[in-house]
């Protein structure tokens, strides 16, 4: 039987959505469908004096206009984790409300919407609705609305903070420790604010069905069953059994199709009040304004280093915009995914981070690919390069001096963090090692060093990160303040003939769990591939699910789906024992048959799956059929790791950076699939890139956006990037049965600051120590200059 | 306004609203939802087609520019069950993942590799600036182009 794990088997998927045959939310229409458009504030901070509909209500082909005096649920859409201040007081949470009534807080905050025969109609009928506002200042820096006097986001508070929240050593002891450093390191920076851009726009339909008194939602989401959870139990509160929640193929999230929108909410609130469905499609000027943003920390640190290079402590403080609601997971993103990796793959004795979390008059921020670590990887990964800077000490020498031993977490233990968590399994010198093999590293400081000769300014830069994923142990998040556990389900359905129908709740939006996930079934049954189909995104099919997030896809949904096989197999055993009249324990299980120790005397999987859904002669007091769920809740999060090299040439007229050769060598333990692990890596590894020296959304004093299209918001374009070499060490994740740890957003969380590492050491000599993300060319020229 | 089109070799005659753009009128009109839209202002090429044999934005020409013109969508792209070969080498390649851009991305192949039918790797970069991809960081979407060119050209 042809094996496929660790295959680079061709995607099932791909045959629809290379024919444009693809099922995207906004390609579904269904009878007497409406569609619908917002009106949305054009101020960040103002009071509603009126709001007038009755000309938008007469348009031409009008439904209904709703606002917030009508009553479309009290309590808005709810926060999915709780952090609370330091000091013991609960995390202030302001209602989130569907329609905005009284203040608008964010740019693009909606105060109608207009729902119309056609598209073109709604929009028409928008223009109509008459709003009057009072403009009010707005504050859009984190740092900035913690300051005296700031406009305040919510007024029910007296300060913009809504939680603070310390992780690590005593304070005092690691500030003593910097005190008698041989050298301490300094960065100040902003992790500028960053839009995800699924390049699928949010897009929802609700579908009232007022004979059967039941709701189908289809949405372009990451996680259905959350969806219908946070819809049904806080949104609306309507009854989950009456609730369908659908999502079909979805263009990309990268973390943005995580949460629980307002416009979904209040689509199906709207679709019972008419008694139709009805469809609204972001447009991209709303996505740039509406969807959850990511980063925006503002952060002080300082890192103190032996004579040695070696770091004897690290002390953060930062302040994290939260936007001006909280988004689903947006508490944890600064904290428990944030400062539990500031351990990084060092050997630090004391680490202090210091969180302030503000509102601030702009959209939510929460997890956008990477959710908390890439931040913390920049800041490790900057602030020990230019510690070496500093020191005139190798950028690969420093890490080398600090890396945590091997440990592969079965016979040497897991390596306890000063930050809460243990690591599972990792081999960071492995990682460097081989990365620096693929790069040449001798060879390229020749060049460098010839080419500075000769006027050009060519850098290298490295990032050896470490991130957090697989989420997640419930006990553990629970603890931490999840409102949720994050377990995931697989159920396996053997059918009469012995074909199996998989269901997971995790979701594919690109990652091609199609194809991975019936690799590994087909793999752990002795069957062939074609024999295993995978069901997601559909809550009336699959039983429940958390989704598609953190890079838990294979590690937690896959353990689920391998929980199920497991008992498959335990009660196939005994119908073939029966049929085979010998004993279970005499039996052996491979290439898809139940064999007699010793003997020829097999059963096939097929027979006894048709014994067991035709059970005429069968073992007595067995339960026909074979068909399995399983809830896997991991014991540990996953740790995969890396080592990222970029090399850059500046342009020492404009300061332009070209990213001449990219290298990521990565561990993310054992693989399913090489292909799509390289092209999880190559995509992640654009969008830190990205960061690096392109993207960043920006607000203007009062809350305007300036970035808010695509003429001005630098996204990462073909001729922007080099080929991405890639290359993989194996160190298993000795804690789930597949021994994954998840390559979703590796890419992203190692990547950024190679790139403006390498762009510092480009002009070293000049003596550039730090820059400010993104690179753009003015802010490289004018550091050249200085 | 009355136009009359032809999409993927069928000949169209309808009475449009003069403001309802090239999208709009194969998606919502003929139903062709393979033609996708991700900005709708030019900006990302997921919507890209090919009008009389050169690739467009088919969210910044109006349905009514369109009128008399041969237009081929994603749709028309495969020849019943088998794929064209750019379709084939995004495939062999890995050259997707979500899929939403794609459809521009092969439409844009086409009209990169018909003005050249050997490209380089800058050449096809290059090509590719006005479509955005979120997903696979361009490194696979450029190998399957280079590759769909070789099997074209033998």
């Amino acid at each position: 039987m042809e094996k496929f794990i660790g295959k680079s088997v061709k995607r099932r998927e791909d045959a629809r959505f290379l024919k444009g045959a693809g099922k995207y939310t906004d390609d579904i229409k269904l009878p007497k469908m409406t569609q619908s458009a917002f009106v949305r504030s054009p101020y960040a901070h103002a009071k509603i004096l009126s709001v007038d509909i009755s000309e938008a209500e007469k348009a031409e082909g009008v439904v209904a206009v709703f606002t917030a005096q009508d009553g479309c649920g009290e309590y808005g859409v709810p926060c999915g984790w709780q952090v609370d201040f330091k000091n013991g007081e609960t995390m202030r949470e302001p209602q989130h409300p569907l329609l905005a009534k009284e203040k608008i807080r964010h740019l693009g905050e909606a105060v109608a919407i207009v729902i119309a025969e056609s598209l073109e109609l709604a929009r028409d009928a928008a223009e109509l609705v008459e709003v009057e506002y009072e403009e009010l200042p707005a504050v859009t820096d984190p740092k900035k609305a913690m300051e005296e006097g700031a406009p305040l986001v919510h007024d029910q508070w007296p300060d913009n903070a809504a939680f603070d929240w310390c992780i690590g050593n005593d304070r005092a002891d690691v500030e003593a420790a910097l005190a008698t450093a041989h050298h301490v390191t300094e960065v100040e920076y902003h992790n500028q604010r960053l839009a995800p851009n699924a390049m699928e726009p949010r897009s929802y339909i609700a579908d009232y069905d007022v004979n059967a008194d039941k709701w189908t939602l289809y949405t372009s989401t990451q996680n259905p069953h959350l969806i219908r959870l946070l819809l049904c139990a806080f949104a609306l509160g309507i009854p989950e059994h009456k609730v369908r929640v659908v999502s079909y193929d979805v263009g990309g999230g990268f973390g943005s199709k995580i949460y629980h929108y307002t416009e979904e909410a209040l689509l199906t609130w709207a679709s019972k009040e008419i008694g139709r469905p009805i469809k609204w499609t972001s447009d991209r000027s709303e996505a740039f304004l509406t969807d959850a943003h990511g980063r925006d920390h503002v952060v002080h640190s300082r890192m103190g280093f032996d004579k040695d290079g070696k770091i004897v402590a690290h002390l953060t403080d930062e302040f994290c915009g939260l936007g001006a609601y909280l988004s689903t997971f947006a508490p944890a993103v600064p904290t428990y995914l944030h400062g539990t990796l500031f351990q990084g793959v060092y050997t630090t004795p004391l680490i202090h981070l210091n969180v302030t979390a503000p509102f601030t008059h702009t959209v939510a921020v929460d997890a956008y690919r990477g959710a908390g670590r890439p931040e913390a990887t920049y800041l490790l990964e900057r602030i020990i390069s230019k510690g070496a800077q500093e020191m005139n000490m190798d950028p690969t020498e420093i890490r080398l001096k600090n890396f945590i031993p091997p440990f592969d977490g079965v016979e040497q233990p897991g390596y306890q963090t000063q930050v809460a968590l243990q690591y599972d399994s990792g081999n960071y010198h492995g990682v460097l090692k081989r990365g620096l093999e693929m790069l040449g590293y001798e060879d390229f400081r020749k060049e460098q060093k010839e080419a500075r000769e000769n006027g050009r300014l060519l850098g290298v830069g490295f990032s050896t990160y470490i991130e957090g994923c697989g989420i997640a142990p419930s006990a553990v998040v629970g603890a931490l303040g999840a409102r949720a556990g994050l377990y995931e389900v697989g159920q396996v359905r053997v059918q009469p003939t012995g074909k199996v129908s998989v269901y997971t709740g995790a979701h594919s939006h690109g990652q091609g769990h199609e194809t991975v996930f019936a690799q590994f079934v087909a793999d752990k049954l002795g069957i062939p591939m074609d024999d295993v189909e995978i069901e997601h995104g559909d809550t009336e099919q699959v039983a429940f699910g958390m989704g598609t997030y953190g890079s838990r896809s294979l590690a937690v949904g896959g353990s689920a789906i391998v929980k199920s096989i497991e008992k498959i197999l335990e009660k196939g055993a005994k119908i073939a024992a029966h049929k085979l009249e010998a004993a279970e324990g005499d039996l052996e299980y491979a290439e898809g048959k139940w064999t007699v120790k010793g003997t020829d005397k097999s059963v096939s999987f097929g027979d006894v799956s048709l014994t067991a859904y035709v059970p005429h002669d069968y073992p007595e007091g067995l339960e026909p059929g074979l068909d399995f769920s399983s809830f896997y809740d991991p014991t540990n999060f996953t740790y995969p790791f890396g080592t990222h090299i970029a090399v850059v040439e500046v342009d020492p007229d404009t300061g332009k950076v070209d990213l001449k050769r990219f290298v990521a060598c990565d561990d993310v333990g054992n693989v399913m699939n090489p292909m799509i692990v390289d092209g999880q890596i190559q995509g992640g590894v654009a969008q830190g890139v990205g960061q690096a020296l392109l993207e960043e959304v920006v607000y203007d004093e009062g809350g305007q956006m300036i970035t808010g299209s695509y003429m001005d918001y630098a996204m990462p374009r073909a001729d922007d990037l080099p080929m991405i070499e890639t290359d993989r060490t194996v160190t298993p994740c000795p804690h789930n049965p597949l021994g994954v740890k998840g390559a979703g957003e590796a890419g992203a969380i190692g990547s950024t600051p190679a790139v403006v590492n390498a762009v510092v050491d480009a002009l070293a000599h000049l003596g550039v120590t730090d820059l400010q993300m993104p690179l753009t060319p003015q802010r490289v020229w004018k550091a050249m200059q200085n | 306004m009355k136009i009359t089109v032809k999409v993927n070799g069928v000949a169209y005659t309808h009475e449009v609203e003069p403001r309802i753009s090239l999208t709009h009128y194969l998606r919502e009109i003929l139903d062709l939802t393979g033609t996708h839209i991700g900005c709708d202002t030019s900006g990302c090429g997921a919507c890209t087609v090919t009008m009389d044999g050169k690739a467009v934005k088919s969210c910044t020409i109006l349905a009514v520019q369109a009128d008399g013109s041969d237009i081929t969508t994603i749709e028309g792209m495969a020849n019943g069950n088998e794929m064209h070969p750019i379709q084939a080498a995004f495939k062999e390649h890995h050259g997707l993942q979500c899929g939403f851009c794609t459809p521009g991305m092969v439409m844009t192949a086409a009209d990169i590799l018909k003005n050249n039918p050997n490209p380089t790797e800058e050449e096809v970069r290059h090509g590719l600036e006005g479509n955005f991809c979120r997903c696979t960081g361009y490194h696979n979407i450029v190998k399957s182009i280079r590759h769909a060119a070789e099997q074209i050209n033998s």
